[in-house]
């Protein structure tokens, strides 16, 4: 009595369905939605700054000094009609209105974070790539990365942006310069675990070009690593920039930004706290938005990482 | 052990000579002479000259940087522009509460988040857990300032607990020096508890599925004993790495805090002398903070070898 099972009995297992794609993995994890769509709208908020709010962010009033939130007053407007005004968030003591400068302050903290973000990994991962690869640059490379590291990041941002002149572009590099080590100790630890592997042994024993083995064999191992990297390097960057822009060493006070507005307000804090507590909110929920986006981003596309923090 | 001390000492010299450099060439190689800077608007060319003599500017900038690090080697950081004392004696006046705001804040951290982690990790999954690991992640998010400027908010202009701002010396009296001292350690000290729960819960967790925390229960040792003696003692490696980890980010923290509370400290004199381009102290104040940083990972590297007898160099 034997039994014969058909071939077509034993369904074959469906491998899609048991793990399925990045996208669809991503948008199940609720950290990374969550993160996403708080963060869209606050850039959604940024783009629309303009139809936001049809005062100019950089408009004096010296008769509405440090109005409290909710404030109104009638302005006439460039027809001479009389229009109200509703400072829903107060006013500085300058009396411009902080609802609209935290509106436009979006623009610079996102964009900063993107720069930062971009340009930080950029450098890292060049100076990363050659550092594993080549080993005879690897040790020069990395203590100066040491040194680096021992500085920290506010200092070097303070000392660089103080002695280059304060500027948008300035910040963005100073802001950046810290976070490279960073890069490069990750980017150094793929290659030099990468470069043990079957495939990249057989790349190079049938002499493959070190630039065409980098980048065809290495580099795409660091991509999901360095993405999760880059968003907490955004983060940090926007916090940095808060931070620079409040001592009075980051951005031009003209500027709008977060910082720039809580700086502002510092030395009528105790009298008026909205000058600080609203960016503050905005600030805030940006960077959670950003890390509980990366938090996500790490557990969905790099186990590895997320099982060692 | 002596000889791994003596050796890890020995590897701390590149790391320091590269920092020196780097703050050295930061300040040198950036646009503008420091000679005229100091000289001001109104100074002739010949005042700048002097200047630049008595800096030691004049030479190349590889003998610039020997007389630099050699005068620093033996303390001497030169006279601050804008304070008009030497850099030493600037230094020595600020480290006090510099150095009462780190090791508080540290204090406070570690008292806080172990005990938070340890129970998140007891109990994973729960309600505990969960509010725990939400918060850490909130902690990192929000700006040292913020939480400083909410602090004063609640507690001192509200319910008047504290003092709004400024600090007391230790010497006139210990509890004057406390009651200024505690906002500004908790605000730092937020964004470490949110890092230190955060790793003590990961490190706890591997650690309560080992064997002989399984030994420990089953010969009926009470929970609070398995925990504190046999998971947390195994756990504080990773613990103790990270506490190490964050003084770098904590004196970061320092400045934004001494500016927010009105703190006369290093991190003040930082900003202050940025903003006034008094390059000594900025040099020197520099240069401190980062041995510091060099400093503390070494001891951490020692305490290792202390709490874990395993690891052997």
């Amino acid at each position: 009595m034997s039994t014969v099972i058909e071939p077509s009995a034993i369904e074959a297992p469906d491998i899609k369905s048991a793990r399925p794609g990045v996208v669809k993995r991503l948008l199940r994890n609720p950290s990374v939605l969550i993160g996403a769509a708080l963060l869209l709208l606050i850039a959604l908020m940024g783009l629309c700054a303009p139809l936001l709010s049809k005062i100019d962010p950089a408009d004096i009033d010296p008769s509405n000094r440090n109005k409290l939130p909710g404030y109104e007053s009638t302005v006439r407007d460039d027809d001479g009609n009389k229009v109200q005004r509703v400072a829903v968030m107060g006013t500085d003591s300058l009396g411009r209105d902080i609802y609209t400068r935290v509106v436009w302050g979006a623009r610079v903290s996102l964009s900063i974070g993107v720069a930062v973000a971009a340009l930080s990994v950029a450098t890292g991962l060049f100076i990363g790539l050659v550092a594993g690869y080549f080993r005879a640059l690897d040790g020069v490379l990395m203590r100066i990365m040491d040194g680096l590291m021992a500085v920290p990041a506010i200092l070097v941002a303070i000392a660089l942006v103080s002695l280059s002149g304060a500027s948008l572009m300035t910040v963005i590099i100073a802001v950046a310069i810290p976070e490279i080590p960073r890069v490069v100790r990750l980017v150094r630890a793929i290659v030099l675990s990468i470069r043990e592997e079957p495939y990249v042994e057989a790349a190079i024993s049938v002499g493959t070009p070190a630039p065409l083995l980098l980048w065809r064999h290495v580099l795409p191992n660091t991509i999901a690593p360095l993405i999760v990297q880059a968003t907490f390097i955004a983060g940090a960057a926007i916090l940095l920039e808060a931070a620079l822009s409040f001592l009075g060493v980051g951005i031009p006070p003209e500027i709008p930004t977060w910082g720039n507005i809580m700086a502002e307000g510092r030395s009528v804090f105790q009298i008026l706290p909205h000058n600080i507590l609203y960016p503050a909110a905005f600030l805030t929920a940006t960077v959670l938005a950003i890390n509980m986006l990366g938090d996500g981003l790490r557990d969905t596309l790099d186990p590895r990482m997320a099982k060692r923090v | 052990m002596w000889g791994y001390l003596g050796r890890r000492i020995l590897s701390t010299i590149p790391v320091v000579l590269i920092v020196a450099v780097l703050i050295f060439l930061m300040l040198r190689l950036t646009p503008g002479d420091p000679a005229s800077v100091i000289a001001g608007d109104a100074a002739t060319s010949a005042d700048v000259a002097e200047i630049r003599e008595k800096l030691g500017l004049s030479g190349s900038i590889v003998s610039q940087f020997f007389i630099w690090a050699g005068h620093a080697l033996q303390g001497d950081f030169g006279e601050s522009f804008f304070y008009k004392k030497t850099v030493a004696s600037l230094i020595a006046d600020r480290l006090e509460p510099t150095l009462a705001l780190s090791v508080l804040t540290i204090i406070l951290a570690t008292a806080i988040a172990v005990p938070l982690g340890t129970i998140a990790a007891y109990r994973q999954g729960s309600w505990i857990d969960r509010g725990v690991m939400g918060l850490s992640v909130a902690g990192f998010s929000v700006p040292v300032f913020v939480i400083g400027y909410l602090l004063i908010f609640l507690f001192s202009l509200h319910l008047g607990w504290f003092p709004v701002q400024g600090y007391q010396r230790l010497a006139n009296g210990f509890w004057g020096f406390l009651h200024h001292l505690i906002l500004p350690a908790l605000a730092l000290a937020i964004v470490f508890i949110a890092l230190l729960a955060r790793m003590t819960r990961t490190s706890v967790l591997e650690v309560l599925n080992e064997d002989y925390v399984r030994t420990a229960r089953a010969k009926g040792l009470p929970n609070l004993k398995v925990l504190v003696f046999h998971a947390l003692r195994n756990a504080a490696v990773p613990i103790v790495t990270v506490i190490g980890i964050s003084i770098a980010a904590l004196l970061g923290g320092v400045v934004v805090t001494e500016s927010v509370f009105n703190i006369p400290g290093l991190g003040r004199l930082t900003v202050d002398a940025v903003l006034a381009r008094d390059y000594p102290t900025v040099q020197a104040v520099i240069l401190l903070f980062s041995l510091t940083y060099v400093g503390i990972n070494l001891v951490i590297d020692v305490i290792y070898t202390v709490l874990d007898p395993r690891i052997r160099y």
